[in-house]
């Protein structure tokens, strides 16, 4: 099928733009309705509010390590802005931007993040996997699921998404080679972030582009201004409509920056040059989004401080109501090794139960004493 | 099993027709195939070449190649994309080629296909076989004999199957394939065409976590799987004829789920016992079957437990696998010791 932005990307060593840093059009802009425009620029800044917020209760001790996603908010809602309800998402732990535009709910990441497995709230009609953390192993899943989808004859394709460091792993190769071989209705995405922890992007690959790889594994490959939410969805929904139609998989690299720690546990002034910094402050993608709506009158600062508020509010009321649920049985951990307990899971099962009594009776007899 | 279901089972077995294990597995694949149009097959030339050792001929013609299909060379990539169909609600059965291979798929096996279910909090399973033959005595190249369970031992969330008889594999391996969770269902080489039993035509299963009294006894008990159940018999079979010892042999049939009611009880009675296994000895079976009948029955014990395994060396070259693997030889003087008052 005849798709403009491959067309014009199969040279892969300029970035697809839409708007430029003023947030003006420089190529045409997709199809999309002004209410949507909006939703999207909402869940930019919930990617990047819900961010900081867990940063926040991890300093208070009440969530567990997080990787934050600021920075990288377009490529997060653009990827999975364009995807319909019976497609597959699967990314890293950077990835949540997308599975919360994709419909896993804030609360079910919060409830996961303070350190609990995931529960109903982590809703299986978003077609989500669980966000990996042995990157690049989610990509060969997610090829694995677009080639059951095309076994079972239905129209879901699926879309993969891995960041820079991720491409080095053979996971990743393989996941391209078995995609291109089998043809299967996948989308994979490489969000070219910089930097893998501390290693910076020069150390992943001497290609210049990791879009160009595309080429060695039979599928077109996709450059595109990863902080430009405009050009990542146009360039998500002609790759989608490519799989859905059995034109077969296509690689996408967004480049986008970083600009927080690779994790709570990351100290970045550590490796990352300040001129880095200031270089990509002048790409904020919400700034470049925010102008081109408020220039067409799609939104203006009051209504932006609305939304602000909103999510906000979304944000904490979702926050204390994970807090203040009852927390699953300590045991339950061992109904998810096998669907069903073996005899001798059953008996350790007992052990831990056995412990947990006591140190309830510890607890029960400090009291009264 | 009820007089009724025996006498059936062995009416049934009189007439059936006598199988290698590579053909009662084929006929296992070819079943579930039909009642299950989600199973599909995939691997390295398993396609129209059947296999490497033709467990999966003619499937392709039956089933076609969108059901039965060559893959790249890439191990990590068939076990990956296995997980995803699973996820997606097939039921794949992947082949390894030789298990030896499998340490290149091992993270997606036991970081991926084993936690899959806690890391979705049960909203994602990973119901898939993992096919692979394993074990010496072929004189094969380098990493084409190993004896791989004892890493998929220490893997939680992976059932292990290893079928010591043609009837064991076409039943083990039906319930392979409808386990809701992975399993690593491991072939022995040398059994493939070694001899032939009558094998039922039609689909059964043998419940996994079963293990099976191969020969009752009560003077000591003798665990075994997969090839070395043969080995066991054949020692037990000489020190008898020596001593007169009556010697229980079990079958394990598969290590997890284990069946360690049988082994306890087994060993509550005999009072000495000796495992035998190919794979190394440090951290195998054998010293996993040690600890539970310490924790279970050793007051029952009359003498330590022995083990009679391949040594803990990288598996050796061709001409130097008949000293490492255990022969009847070896277990049965391991018997005789255990005897010994």
């Amino acid at each position: 099928m005849e798709l403009a932005t491959l067309n014009n990307l199969e040279r892969t060593d300029k970035p697809y733009q839409i708007l430029d840093l003023e947030g003006q059009l420089v190529s045409d802009a997709p199809t999309i309705a002004p209410t949507q425009l909006v939703a999207m620029h909402r869940w930019m800044w919930l990617t990047r509010m819900f961010s900081d917020k867990i940063v926040a209760l991890q300093r208070q001790g009440r969530a567990t390590t997080f990787g934050p996603l600021n920075g990288q908010e377009a490529s997060a809602v653009g990827i999975a802005a364009p995807l319909l309800t019976q497609d597959w998402l699967g990314g890293s732990y950077r990835e949540v931007g997308s599975y919360m535009v994709k419909g896993i709910a804030p609360r079910a990441f919060i409830h996961g993040l303070r350190g609990y497995p995931l529960n109903e709230l982590y809703s299986p009609e978003a077609h989500c996997l669980p966000f990996q953390i042995v990157i690049a192993t989610q990509m060969l899943h997610i090829v694995g699921i677009a080639m059951a989808e095309k076994i079972k004859g239905s129209d879901a394709i699926a879309v993969g998404v891995c960041g820079d460091g991720a491409s080095s792993e053979g996971d990743f190769n393989e996941a391209l080679n078995f995609a291109g071989v089998f043809k299967a209705p996948a989308v994979l995405v490489v969000v070219n972030n910089g930097w893998a922890i501390s290693v910076p992007r020069r150390l992943q690959s001497a290609a210049p582009t990791f879009a160009a790889r595309g080429v060695g594994f039979g599928m077109p490959g996709v450059l595109v201004d990863g902080n430009d939410v405009l050009a990542v969805y146009k360039t998500m929904s002609e790759a989608a409509a490519r799989a859905r139609a059995g034109d077969g998989p296509t690689l996408v690299e967004c480049i986008t920056y970083r600009t927080g720690a690779h994790t709570t546990a990351d100290d970045p002034t550590r490796y990352v040059p300040r001129e880095d910094v200031e270089y990509w402050k002048e790409r904020d993608p919400l700034v470049r989004f925010r102008r081109y709506l408020f220039d067409r009158q799609l939104l203006d600062e009051s209504g932006e401080k609305e939304m602000v508020a909103g999510i906000e509010a979304e944000i904490n009321e979702a926050v204390q109501a994970d807090e203040a649920e009852t927390l699953p049985a300590a045991d339950a951990v061992f109904d998810y090794a096998f669907q069903e307990l073996t005899p001798r899971l059953e008996r350790q099962r007992g052990e831990m139960r056995r412990e947990i009594e006591a140190i309830e009776q510890q607890r029960l007899e400090r009291g009264t004493h | 099993m009820s007089i009724a279901t025996a006498i059936n089972q062995e009416a049934t077995l009189a007439t059936a027709p006598k199988l290698t294990m590579i053909e009662a597995i084929n006929s296992a694949l070819r079943l579930e195939m039909e009642r299950d149009e989600r199973v599909v097959m995939f691997g390295e030339d398993i396609g129209s070449n059947g296999g490497v050792f033709r467990v999966t001929d003619g499937l392709q013609t039956r089933f076609g190649p969108k059901r039965v299909f060559d893959t790249p060379l890439a191990e990590s990539g068939i076990i990956g994309t296995a997980v995803g169909m699973a996820v997606a609600g097939l039921r794949p059965i992947p082949e390894i080629q030789f298990a030896g291979f499998s340490y290149v798929a091992f993270n997606q096996l036991a970081s991926q296909a084993a936690h899959i279910r806690l890391r979705s909090g049960g909203l994602y399973a990973c119901p898939m076989v993992v096919r692979a033959p394993y074990g010496g005595g072929v004189k094969t190249p380098e990493m084409h004999s190993e004896s791989v369970e004892g890493l998929f031992m220490q893997t939680p969330g992976l059932k292990i199957v290893i079928p010591s008889s043609p009837y064991d594999a076409k039943g083990l391996l039906a319930a392979a394939v409808a386990d809701p969770d992975p399993v690593i269902f491991l072939e022995n080489i040398k059994m493939y065409r070694s001899f032939k039993q009558p094998v039922p035509t039609e689909r059964y299963v043998l419940p996994l976590g079963q293990a099976a009294v191969i020969q009752e006894g009560t003077d000591l008990s003798v665990f075994a799987y997969g090839a070395m159940v043969k080995v066991a018999q054949d020692a037990a079979k000489s020190v008898h004829t020596q001593t007169g010892a009556s010697i229980e042999i079990i079958d394990l049939r598969s290590i997890v789920p284990l069946d360690e009611e049988t082994i306890v009880a087994s060993v509550t009675k005999t009072g000495r016992a000796v495992v035998v296994h190919e794979a190394p000895r440090m951290g195998g079976l054998g010293a996993e079957l040690v600890a539970i009948i310490n924790e279970n029955c050793l007051y029952s014990l009359l003498k330590p437990v022995l083990r009679v395994t391949g040594y803990d060396i990288p598996y050796p070259h061709a001409f130097l696998e008949d000293l490492y693997l255990p022969t009847p030889t070896r277990v049965a003087q391991a018997i005789l010791d255990t005897l010994e008052d």
